[in-house]
């Protein structure tokens, strides 16, 4: 196994991407937690999501070689994961528990009620950029439902009226 | 944030070893008030008084099972794991990816007792022989990472991990690793290729985590509530464990309880393992007005359904096993008279389609064909025939098939839904009368 050397190559670019050096830093010392690099690859993906909000197939390239693993192997990672975004999101990324206990809790009468109101489907973005809607796996919320997050906060129970007050906290 | 919906008063640590130091009001227990409350006591006792041996003797006979919805004995897990002369020191890997549908109790202890399991991980490395433990948490608990984080540092800078831990010449640590979502992550094979930053298709066993596992080391995967009961088996022994069930139970310990669904007081619950379903509905307030009980859902979405007379059951393993079903989580989820069995059960299968790896035929073919029968019939278009090709669907999905739990999980409801509410599954079937379809596809098998 080749460990790439990280600290003082010059900025890695590919296509035009380049990994911020803050995130290059947290990438290097989220290696540090593991025997094999590989195993950062996840912790990369997500800090580069963090910073642009989605996973451009460039940056793909320029984690692959930080971290000195195949790109094949990085691209696999990033499509496998479900909150991993391949594609532009929204500002803020509402996901909506889609679970038992939340359809027990009327699940989809909110998830019709945000479709609705936002005027898009799962998987869509709003014109203004400003929201993402996706399901997402039972939230560990299931006292509070139905449940969802918008982007790190979660809420629950929500129904469907309360849905513009709870949107105007997120610009 | 995740509530226990008992008060400091009730709460003992006699009586409750997994929630007498939470505080009312949901804050998290840091270093200082843990301390305070016997925290890392059972660490002291096992550097002190116990081998790795006698330390997995006394889990084995409080017979401690796995809270992560299998219910192996913990014990007998770590007397499992490979060695001495010549085998490199391993991993623990706390399973923290919780996301069975209708599980909301791990989330409660990472979020407000994060030293619990810390001091439970420790306990496991020392007597797993392991040199690295990591949480391996769900993304989304992001309250959780912060808290546990946070912990994690403390515990570190008091000396309870690192090097030389507690003046012990042992050296262990402990990495938080956080996921980026799908529920496979949390099968334990699965989790580990996860854990090496690949895609987390499940491994073949053998061989078993516990003999070559994280990087072909032994590695030790244990859900959070199983290691968050190990410090009380350690510091009060396993006949005093063993008595928190209070014979309602062959289980030892207690177990964090909840309801779901339509009820007056949705909630957790710490209460002796082996608690019947009854006493369970009475902390949650029974059903909210209006409603009535049709049906239960013990342990998760990968556990069959129960009838109300089986609230008057033991909710412990053997018990909901030998009812039919599993005890899973152990969290229930309750269905409404008004509410269609049908409905759940494609809801259900939506859910293990969708998260299916994809790896085995049964389970990636089977289950997207489940879906679409299940969803003509709850449209009231299905065919004759379409509720025996889920049944048999249900067998080609079921244990023994397939290379992980999964698709048995994603069975068990299906055929449990079917098996008590038939005549539910019946009025949705009105195209094709007289006929039944004309060219079953046999499901392949693995
Ligand atoms: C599809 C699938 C998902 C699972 N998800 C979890 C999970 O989120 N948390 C968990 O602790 N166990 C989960 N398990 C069980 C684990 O494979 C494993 O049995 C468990 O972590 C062992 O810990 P325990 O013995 O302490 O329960 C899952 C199993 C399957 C088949
Ligand atoms: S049973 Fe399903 S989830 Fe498990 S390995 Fe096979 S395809 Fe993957
Ligand atoms: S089922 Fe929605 S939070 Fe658990």
């Amino acid at each position: 196994m080749t460990h790439a050397s990280t600290s003082t190559s010059a900025p890695i670019a590919t296509d035009g991407f380049v990994l911020h050096d803050e995130d290059r830093a947290a990438i290097a010392h989220e290696r540090k937690h593991y025997p094999h690099p590989q195993a950062a690859s996840i912790e990369a993906l997500k800090i580069v999501q963090k910073r642009h909000g989605w996973v451009p197939d460039a940056a793909i390239e320029a984690i692959a070689r930080e971290l000195g693993v195949p790109p094949a192997s990085v691209e696999g990672v990033a499509t496998f994961y479900s909150l991993i975004f391949r594609q532009p999101v929204g500002r803020h990324v509402i996901l909506i528990c889609d679970s038992s206990s939340c359809f027990l809790t009327d699940y989809e009468a909110l998830r019709d009620a945000f479709f609705a109101h936002l005027g898009i489907g799962f998987g869509q973005t709003t014109p203004d950029d400003r929201f993402t809607l996706l399901p997402v796996c039972c939230l560990g919320a299931c006292d509070r439902g139905p449940a969802l997050m918008i982007g790190d906060d979660t809420y629950g129970p929500v129904t469907p009226e309360e849905i513009p007050t709870l949107l105007e906290g997120y610009a | 944030m995740s509530r226990i919906l008992q008060d400091r008063d009730e709460r003992r640590p006699e009586t409750h070893p997994l929630t007498f130091r939470l505080n009312d009001d949901g804050t998290p227990v840091m270093l200082d008030a843990y301390r305070e409350q016997q925290g890392y006591a059972s660490v002291e006792r096992a550097f002190s008084d116990l081998t790795s041996k006698t330390l997995i003797d006394e889990l084995k006979t409080a017979n401690l099972r796995g809270r992560g919805g299998g219910g192996f004995s913990a014990g007998l897990k770590w007397s499992l794991t490979m060695q001495g002369e010549g085998i490199p020191r391993g991993y623990i890997v706390c399973n923290a990816d919780e996301m069975e549908p209708g599980t909301f109790k791990d989330r409660l202890l990472l979020e407000q007792q994060p030293h619990l399991l810390i001091e439970g991980m420790i306990l496991a490395g020392f007597a797993n022989n392991a040199y690295q433990g990591y949480i391996f948490m769900r993304g989304e608990y992001v309250d959780a990472a912060r808290t546990v984080q946070r912990a994690l540092e403390e515990a570190r800078a008091a000396g309870w991990l690192g090097r030389d831990v507690a003046g012990s010449g042992w050296d262990f640590d402990i990495a938080l690793h956080t996921g980026a979502g799908r529920y496979i992550c949390g099968e334990e094979t699965a989790l580990i290729n996860s854990l090496e930053g690949k895609r987390a298709n499940p491994r073949a066993k053998p061989p078993f985590p516990g003999q070559s596992g994280a990087w072909g080391k032994p590695t030790v995967v244990n859900n959070v509530e199983t290691l968050c009961n190990v410090p009380s088996v350690v510091l009060h022994g396993a006949d005093w464990y063993q008595g928190l069930s209070q014979g309602k139970s062959g289980d030892g310990g207690t177990k964090l309880y909840g309801v779901s669904g339509k009820v007056k007081r949705p909630g957790l619950w710490e209460l002796p393992m082996g608690t019947t379903g009854n006493e369970l509905m009475e902390r949650a307030g029974g059903m909210r007005d209006g409603h009535t009980l049709k049906t239960w859902l013990p342990g998760g979405g990968s556990t069959g359904f129960l009838l109300p007379e089986h609230l008057e059951l033991a909710l412990d393993f053997d018990t909901i096993g030998n009812a039919g079903s599993r005890l899973g989580t152990g969290l229930i989820a309750v269905v409404a008279d008004d509410q269609s069995v049908v409905s759940l059960a494609r809801n259900l299968e939506e859910f293990f389609s969708r998260e299916s790896c994809g790896w085995c035929t049964p389970c990636r073919d089977g289950l997207p064909w489940s879906v679409k029968l299940l969803q003509a019939l709850e449209a009231g278009e299905g065919e004759r025939g379409d509720i025996d090709l889920l049944e048999s669907l249900a067998v080609d999905l079921g244990p023994g098939r397939t290379f992980c739990a999964h698709a048995p999980g994603a069975a068990m409801p299906m055929a449990s839904a079917i098996h008590y509410f038939r005549d539910e599954f019946e009025r949705g079937v009105t195209r094709g009368q007289g006929k039944a379809h004309a060219d079953p596809i046999p499901v392949g098998s693995v």
